[in-house]
């Protein structure tokens, strides 16, 4: 019987019917504290540390500290400190603070080659189906569920439903992954995946490099996706420097049923620019804030301080954020140096560059990116998730108006009162130059 | 985790929808490494604007996409520290409602229009057994999986009970578990 992708990995990690064995737990500081505890209380062993990865991003400054001894907030070097101790009596190697390999958990999994086509992959984390463009079965699961993968090496699961995004077309000049994406969850609702493991296939998908497929696949859980993934191809495998052959299977067979399928016209699409607080309020960079038609879309206007009819690049803004799991790799960030080079950061625009891991960082050192982005007057930090969240001390202020390429415009995601517009890098980048948004597409010409 | 059964009582009304684990426990108290204590910082933010009004019950009604955005269990953990025991909505995010369950706070599934009248009411008692909600409005059904069901009504340890199938576990491992990659050699 012909299979897709997605019942392919599940059945070859069917311990028992409802229980899938993991291949690969990633761990991180923030979720991970008190499902350790609990092992301890209950005088349980970590079944398989050598398929375990730690590291510490949610909570590490951005300044070049290097010890979590010199991180000046209690909490959080506490909270570090933990992970530390933990892995340390656990016996799981870590990446901690300092470590060359350190950074957002979904940034390093790829980079060291741990995630692998084929495999199952969970983290204490929503945006682990990031990892899902390497063909994995990969999902965010709470800190019970930690627990359960920590002392078990599995987890009890009901079979999710499937279902395929078909995209048709091409992107068009300037309309990056992170428009397809943001224009996909427009459509189709933040709920509109609940439920459901989302193949993303397509002419338009394939023409995308590793690099914008994971920001495809992260964003699967902002409309609900248990999980996203992308079919193994030639670009997965150039990867890899010596991925088998065998990794072709996983992909779709040919005449495999969804139990579900949409279609997307990538063609239709604008560079996208948020303009509430869930990333389904979201409009193309040459439309307006529409009209509201929902109790929550009247709520966001409000707490986004914009009314109906504003045109998006009539929106000024204080802040300009390039990072996160979402869009802070090497090609996100030669993709906005591209855009600032030999430009000035608008007025008094904060802006800031967080790669998304050390090795990011190194490589872009390397190619001299760093000093494009500060010649332009952008603050060139160290790996963190940073301003994502804003568990570190990179915040917004209250009012304060930001382009992100994060994933999360929620209220107060990036700092209590602070205003986030989700956009691609690109965007940001002359965001940041013009002090409003611009259409990418016909700008700096 | 403990067993639970009937739910009754008092039902608080939150009339949002996609409200997100942000606001339900904002990112600052993350940090902290215990779990319990997370109550008194429920919808921190929220708490603070003016008319808002959540009084402490053992049942929460609110609106469709419930707990949707970042996996934090402190979400739930907050919830059931401040007071619930159940909560009540349209729809839920798939992370959230698994969190719940394993933590032994109820979600319950009803229709939009079920949960408005629930909303009036303001009492209500449920009964996972025999998967009702009952209010002013009636007698409703709900649908919950058997499977979680059971761990709830037993109040049953998840890990307890997959550690009684090592066997097959350790069967897995030595017949088709993949070759790499091997992290501690990283
Ligand atoms: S970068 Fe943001 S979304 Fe990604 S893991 Fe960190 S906090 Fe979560």
């Amino acid at each position: 019987m012909p299979k897709n992708l997605f019942e392919k990995i599940w059945e070859r990690h069917e311990v028992a019917p409802s229980l899938i064995y993991i291949d690969l737990h990633l761990v991180h500081e923030v979720t991970s504290p008190q499902a350790f505890e609990s092992l301890r209380m209950k005088e349980r062993t970590l079944r398989r540390p050598d398929r375990t990865l730690a590291t510490a991003d949610h909570n590490v400054p951005t300044d070049g500290s290097t010890t979590a001894q010199q991180i000046k907030d209690h909490l959080s070097r506490k909270q570090v400190e933990v992970l530390e101790q933990n892995c340390a009596e656990f016996g799981v190697p870590i990446h901690s603070i300092g470590s060359d390999q350190q950074g957002i958990v979904h940034v390093i999994g790829p980079e060291l080659r741990v995630t692998q086509p084929g495999m199952t992959i969970v983290c204490g984390d929503s945006h682990t189906s990031t990892h899902g463009a390497f063909a994995a079965l990969a999902f965010g699961i709470g800190t019970s569920e930690v627990e359960h993968v920590l002392a078990t090496q599995t987890l009890q699961q009901k079979k999710p439903a499937s279902m395929r995004v078909n995209y048709e077309g091409e992107l068009g000049f300037g309309v990056t992954a992170k428009d397809l994406i943001l224009g996909t969850i427009g459509q189709l609702g933040t709920s509109g995946a609940q439920g459901y493991v989302v193949e993303y296939a397509g002419a338009p998908i394939r023409a995308l490099s590793m690099e914008g497929r994971m920001t495809i696949c992260n964003m699967s859980i902002e409309w609900g996706g248990r999980a996203g993934m992308v079919a193994v191809d030639d670009t997965t495998l150039a990867w890899f420097d010596d991925a088998p052959e065998e990794w072709r299977e996983f992909t779709s067979d040919d005449d495999a049923s969804f139990d579900r399928e949409e279609t997307v016209d990538a063609s239709a699409l604008s560079p996208q620019v948020t303009w509430g607080t869930t990333p389904g309020h979201v409009a193309p960079v040459d439309g307006a804030v529409p009209e509201p038609s929902t109790e929550s879309e009247e709520r966001a206007l409000v707490y986004m301080d914009l009314e109906p009819g504003r045109a998006i690049e009539e929106i000024e803004l204080d802040t300009v954020f390039i990072g996160s799991c979402t869009n802070s790799r090497i090609g996100d960030l030669r993709a906005a140096a591209e855009v600032v080079k030999g430009r000035k950061v608008s007025r008094d625009i904060r802006a800031m560059v967080v790669p998304g891991s050390a090795q990011v960082k190194i490589q872009a050192e390397k190619e001299g990116l760093d000093e494009v982005f500060r010649d332009a007057g952008f603050d060139w930090r160290s790996a963190g998730c940073s301003m994502c969240l804003g568990m570190n001390p990179d915040t917004l202020q209250p009012g304060e108006r930001c382009a992100s390429t994060s994933n999360r415009n929620f209220e107060g995601r990036q700092g209590k009162g602070g205003r986030t517009h989700l956009v691609s890098p690109q965007m940001a980048a002359a965001a940041a130059v013009e002090g409003r948004f611009v259409d990418i597409r016909g700008w700096g010409e | 985790m403990k067993a639970i059964n009937i739910i009754e009582g008092g039902v608080s009304v939150l009339a949002r929808s996609d409200v997100d684990t942000d606001q339900i426990i904002p990112k600052q108290f993350l940090k902290r490494v215990e779990r319990t204590g997370f109550g008194e910082f429920l919808f921190y933010d929220w708490a603070k604007e003016p008319g808002w009004h959540l009084p402490v019950n053992p049942i929460l009604a609110t609106g469709a996409n419930f707990g949707s955005g970042s996996s934090r269990e402190h979400a739930p953990w907050a919830l059931e520290d401040y007071g619930f025991q159940a909560i009540v909505a349209p729809s839920f995010a798939d992370i959230f409602y698994s969190n719940c369950t394993k933590i032994g706070l109820l979600p319950v599934v009803l229709p939009e229009d079920q949960v408005k009248a629930l909303m009036e009411a303001g009492e209500a008692e449920i009964n996972l057994q025999e998967q009702t909600v009952t209010f002013a409005g009636g007698v409703v059904p709900f649908d919950i999986d058997p499977e979680i069901a059971r761990r709830l009504l037993e109040g049953l340890d998840d890990i307890g009970i997959t550690l009684e199938q090592q066997h097959l576990i350790d069967a897995y491992e030595a017949e088709r578990e993949r070759s790499g990659p091997v992290t501690t050699s990283l």
